[in-house]
């Protein structure tokens, strides 16, 4: 129970964090990767402050055996730079780029009330269900 | 390349940046996974039942958090500028690009760049690029209409 609701809680923070950040309103996201117009670079400093507090936590718990909650810690050890991991993030770059939404900010602003919050989210669980089905057919050939 | 005065804040998204930040360590250090939310939810069509529940209590946080917000008297504007057929078409290549990217904003780009993986860096750099060069696009194209 109490990992649950410290789930909940970290996801309300991070909720918080989009809020505030400007992340959930998708003109200024845009406004942001309008580089070679009327710049706003705000979202540089939300990367930075973001990556800023995470680097110490991975850095700290970078030997742990396992979590404060006690729970397996689950990373990624890949290290090849595949041809999905470069088609996958171009893909997903189109689709930031053309809506200004991706899909923390998308979920967060659902509650909003916004129809087209909705409507995004529904493609984007579209567009994972496709990709996710595709995986599949490809270890079945 | 003009900076936009009018829209920057700097204070704010800094502010925002460090709680993304603060949740994203709390994810790690007592949780043990890495705050991607493209994975989070993706997993939810993939996993098994009892992987599920941990998923749906950080989702149900996000979800909630402008609700909280709102009720104490701050609600950021959300201003979605496009038609419904574009944010289909971006919806869709969204959820596909971050499944077989394995990752999206959150997960590549705080929490891998924070872990230093040069897969994470490489992707940030590779979405980044994309999304700039459709912004671009799209200008130019409206531009000419």
């Amino acid at each position: 129970m109490i990992k649950r609701v410290s789930e909940f809680l970290v996801g309300l923070i991070f909720g918080f964090g989009l809020l505030l950040s400007g992340m959930t309103d998708p003109a200024k996201v845009i406004g942001f990767l309008n580089v070679t117009g009327a710049w706003d670079p705000s979202l540089a400093f939300v990367m930075g402050g973001a990556v800023l507090l995470s680097f110490f936590a991975f850095r700290i718990s970078r030997n742990w055996k396992s979590s404060l909650l006690g729970r397996v810690i689950i990373l990624s050890d890949l290290k090849m730079i595949d041809i999905k991991l470069i088609i996958g993030s171009a893909i997903f770059g189109i689709g930031w780029g053309l809506s200004g939404f991706c899909p923390g900010p998308a979920i967060a602003s659902l509650a909003s009330g916004e129809i087209k919050s909705f409507i995004f989210v529904a493609a984007m669980l579209i567009g994972m269900g496709l990709e996710t089905l595709s995986q599949r057919m490809r270890q079945v050939a | 390349m003009t900076i936009n005065w009018m829209e920057f804040t700097p204070i704010e998204s800094f502010a925002g940046g460090l709680l993304i930040g603060l949740a994203a360590a709390l994810f790690i250090l007592f949780h043990g996974r890495i705050m991607g939310v493209s994975g989070i939810v993706g997993g939810l069509l993939r996993s098994s039942k009892g992987d599920r529940s941990w998923r749906l209590s950080f989702l149900a946080g996000l979800i909630l958090a402008p609700l909280i917000t709102k009720f104490a008297g701050f609600a950021p504007a959300i201003r979605i500028e496009q038609s419904m057929i574009w944010l289909v078409v971006a919806g869709v290549l969204v959820g596909f690009g971050t499944s077989l990217g394995s990752g999206c904003t959150s997960g590549h780009g705080v929490c891998g760049i924070a872990r230093l993986s040069p897969r994470s860096i490489t992707a940030t750099i590779i979405f980044m690029a994309f999304a700039m060069l459709t912004v671009w696009l799209m200008n130019k194209v409206q531009a000419g209409a």
